[in-house]
C-alpha cells in the first residue's frame, strides 16, 4: 500500500455522513480536505468543535479543496447530478444507498465511472458483515444443493407513530421504507443469491406515514430461476434497531443469516467441507475481520477501508460498485412498477 | 470502584452474539420486577454497583430503589448516557434538528426558542449540559459516583476529533454532579492517548477486553500495553468476547490483567451470576 494519504471530502453530514466523517477521520490513510452540508447548525458544530474545513457549497469545496475522492451522503434525489459532476472532475465516489432514484441513470453512472477508470462504491454495508459474507461463500460452494426458496426480511422501529414530515417521508426525494430498509435487503439478495429480474404479489403498505410506505411485501424472481419472499417493515417497535435476515432453503438444508449469527442445517455434509450434518451456529464475532477504528459496527469501517484501499491500489470492485447499486435500483423500479 | 459491576444489556435485548437471543431476553425481562429480581440476586452475591444505560425503563428501577432505601443502603448506579438508539431512530426519521426538538427537555427548548435556536445550537457545551441533565433526571436521590458517556458518542467525537467536548463532559460531571466522568469506548488505544493529551489524569475508561481480541480496535497487544502502563482506571466489558472461548477461560484472562480495575458483566440467571462472580473472586 502506498504511504500517500488519500485526499477525501464529504458531502452531506446527516446521520450517515457524520458517521462516515468520524470513521474517515480516524483512518490513518486519509486526509480530510473538506466537509460540506447545508445545515448551518451542523456546519457551526464542525467549525467550532473539529479541525475540518467546512463548506456550504460543494462545488466551491471541490474547486478549492481538490479532493481525490468524495463520500456522498445527501438525500437520494441529489445523487444523480452530483455524482455526474464529481465523475466529470475525475473524482472517486463512494455514494450512500440507494445509488439514484432511476435505474437507467444508475446504469449510466456505472458505465461512466468505469470508462473513466474511477473507483465507485455504494454504501451497502451488509456486504462487509462476516455472517453474510460466509453465507455467500457457502452458497457459492453449493453447500445447500439445489436452492428452491428464500425469505429476505428486515424489521425495525423507524416510524412507529405519525409525526412531522422530512425528506424521508417524501417518495420523490427518496423517502419511504422501499428506498431505505428494503433497498438493503434487495441488495443482499442481489449480492448473495442472484440478480432480481422480476417481482410479483407486491404490497406497499402505509402504517403510520401519510405519503410513503412503511412496509414492503412481495415475491422476488431471480435470474437463477428461483423465487423467494421479501418482507420488510420499518414500523415494528418490537425491534430495538434494524434487523436484517436472509434464509435460504435448499434440497440439502437451510442457512439462516443475520448480522449477528449464521445458522445452518445440513442433511448431508459436503465433500471436503468443514461443516457437519445437522445444525451449525457461527457467531459473527468469530469470523468478522477486526478493524482499526470501531464506531457503529465493523462493517461501516470495513466498507470505507475498502474504498480507500481500492483507490490506493487501483483495484476496481465488482461486488460493491455502482453497477451492483444499479441492479438494486432496477429491482426497486420493478417493485414500484408492479403496484401501478 | 468495586471490582465487579453488574451490567444491563441482558435486560434490554442487547446481545452482540445473537439477535434471536436478544428478543428472547426482551420477553423474559418484560416486567420491572423481573429485572429487580436479578439485580437483587447479584446484590446478594455481593455486587453493589449497577452500570446501566439511560433507557426509559431504568426510571422504574430507580423508583423502586428510592422506595426501598433500607434494601439498597450502599447501592450505586453508574449511568451510561445517552441511550443511543432512542436518538438514532429519531434522527433517521426526523433529522438532526427534529431529534433535538423531540428530546430537549420541554421547558428548556421553549426557552431556547424565545432566545432563538441559534443561541443554543451554537453553544455546544451548553447543549451537552442540557442533554446530560435531561438524562440524569431519573437518578435523583440515588448515588451515581461515576457517570459514563456511551461508546457511540465517545467514539463519534473521537473520530471527529471533537476532543473539546470530551473534556467538557469530564469537567461538567465533576462540577454539577460531584462525580467522576467515565468514557466507554471500542477504541482504547486512541482514546487513552487523546485523554492524556487533554490533561485528564487517570480517566475511567470502560472498554472491550477479552481473550479473543473481539472489538479491541487497534489490536489486543496495544490494549495489553496500555493496561500495563496503568495510566487509566480501566473497566473491562465484553469479557466473553465473540463467544468462542469458554466462560471460565474468558474470566481467567481478564482477571489476570493487572491494569484492569473493575470487571463489568451481565447475566440473566442466578447460576450464571454466582458462577461468574466466584471465578472473578478466586483470582
Amino acid at each position: 500500500m502506498l504511504d500517500k494519504k488519500i485526499r477525501l471530502a464529504l458531502i452531506g453530514l446527516g446521520k450517515m455522513g457524520i458517521s462516515h466523517l468520524s470513521i474517515a477521520g480516524a483512518n490513518p490513510h486519509v486526509e480530510i480536505v473538506g466537509v460540506c452540508d447545508t445545515s448551518k447548525m451542523v456546519l457551526t458544530f464542525l467549525e467550532k468543535q473539529t479541525p475540518f474545513s467546512v463548506y456550504d457549497d460543494y462545488k466551491k469545496m471541490i474547486d478549492e479543496a481538490k479532493p481525490q475522492a468524495v463520500i456522498l451522503s445527501v438525500p437520494t434525489k441529489y445523487h444523480a447530478g452530483m455524482i455526474e459532476g464529481l465523475l466529470d472532475k475525475n473524482i472517486h465516489v463512494f455514494a450512500e444507498k440507494p445509488l439514484t432514484l432511476d435505474a437507467a441513470t444508475s446504469q449510466k453512472l456505472a458505465e461512466k465511472a468505469e470508462v473513466l477508470g474511477l473507483i465507485n462504491q455504494v454504501g451497502y454495508h451488509n456486504h462487509f458483515i462476516g455472517t453474510f459474507l460466509e453465507m455467500k461463500r457457502l452458497l457459492q460452494k453449493n453447500i445447500l444443493g439445489d436452492v428452491y426458496h428464500f425469505t429476505a426480511e428486515a424489521y425495525g422501529p423507524v416510524v412507529t407513530k405519525a409525526k412531522d414530515s422530512t425528506w424521508r417521508s417524501k417518495q420523490e426525494e427518496g423517502g419511504g421504507c422501499l428506498y431505505d430498509y428494503a433497498s438493503h435487503v434487495i441488495d443482499l439478495v442481489n449480492f448473495s443469491l442472484s440478480e432480481i429480474v422480476g417481482v410479483s404479489g407486491v404490497e406497499l403498505k402505509k402504517i403510520f406515514s401519510k405519503e410513503v410506505e412503511d412496509a414492503v411485501y412481495g415475491t422476488l424472481h431471480l435470474k437463477s430461476g428461483i423465487s423467494g419472499i421479501l418482507s420488510v417493515n420499518w414500523s415494528d417497535p418490537t425491534y430495538r434497531k434494524m434487523s436484517t435476515k436472509l434464509t435460504v432453503f435448499g434440497k440439502n438444508g437451510k442457512i439462516i443469516a443475520d448480522a449477528t449469527e449464521l445458522k445452518m442445517n445440513l442433511n448431508e455434509p459436503i465433500k471436503g467441507g468443514s461443516y457437519d450434518r445437522g445444525w451449525t451456529t457461527i457467531s459473527v464475532g468469530t469470523i468478522q475481520e477486526p478493524v482499526g477504528f470501531y464506531l457503529r459496527g465493523e462493517e461501516y469501517t470495513a466498507q470505507l477501508d475498502y474504498f480507500i484501499s481500492s483507490i490506493q491500489n487501483g483495484i476496481r470492485s465488482s461486488q460493491h460498485n455502482f453497477r451492483q447499486g444499479a441492479k438494486t435500483d432496477h429491482a426497486i423500479a420493478l417493485i414500484r412498477k408492479a403496484i401501478h | 470502584m468495586d471490582r465487579i459491576l453488574f451490567g444491563d444489556n441482558q435486560f434490554f435485548g442487547v446481545n452482540h452474539a445473537s439477535d434471536e437471543k436478544s428478543r428472547e431476553q426482551l420477553i423474559k425481562f418484560k416486567s420491572n420486577d423481573s429485572i429487580i429480581k436479578i439485580l437483587d440476586l447479584a446484590k446478594i452475591a455481593g455486587v453493589n454497583t449497577f452500570m446501566c444505560t439511560t433507557h426509559d425503563r431504568i426510571a422504574n428501577i430507580c423508583e423502586h430503589i428510592r422506595k426501598h432505601p433500607a434494601d439498597y443502603t450502599s447501592y450505586k448506579i453508574y449511568p451510561c448516557m445517552p441511550y443511543a438508539h432512542k436518538y438514532a431512530n429519531a434522527v433517521t426519521e426526523l433529522g438532526i434538528m427534529g431529534a433535538l426538538k423531540a428530546y430537549m427537555p420541554g421547558n428548556i427548548f421553549s426557552t431556547a426558542l424565545k432566545g432563538g435556536m441559534a443561541y443554543l445550537s451554537d453553544d455546544h457545551e451548553k447543549m451537552m449540559e442540557l442533554l446530560v441533565d435531561a438524562e440524569m433526571k431519573m437518578f435523583h436521590g440515588i448515588e451515581t459516583p461515576v457517570i459514563f458517556l456511551q461508546n457511540v458518542v465517545t467514539d463519534l467525537l473521537l473520530g471527529l476529533k471533537a476532543y473539546g467536548l470530551l473534556a467538557a463532559f469530564h469537567s461538567y460531571i465533576k462540577k454539577k454532579y460531584n462525580a467522576e466522568a467515565g468514557f466507554i469506548t471500542m477504541n482504547l488505544p486512541l482514546l487513552s492517548n487523546v485523554l492524556v493529551n487533554l490533561g485528564i489524569k487517570h480517566p475511567i475508561i470502560c472498554t472491550s477486553i477479552n481473550k479473543e481480541g473481539f472489538r479491541m480496535s487497534g489490536g489486543k497487544c496495544a490494549y495489553e500495553k496500555i493496561l500495563a502502563e496503568k495510566k487509566n482506571r480501566v473497566i473491562a466489558m465484553q469479557i466473553f468476547g465473540g463467544g468462542f472461548i469458554s466462560p471460565k477461560e474468558a474470566v481467567d484472562y481478564v482477571v489476570s490483567l493487572e491494569g484492569v480495575e473493575s470487571i463489568l458483566f451481565g447475566a440473566s440467571s442466578a447460576g450464571n451470576i454466582q458462577q461468574t462472580i466466584s471465578w472473578i473472586n478466586k483470582e
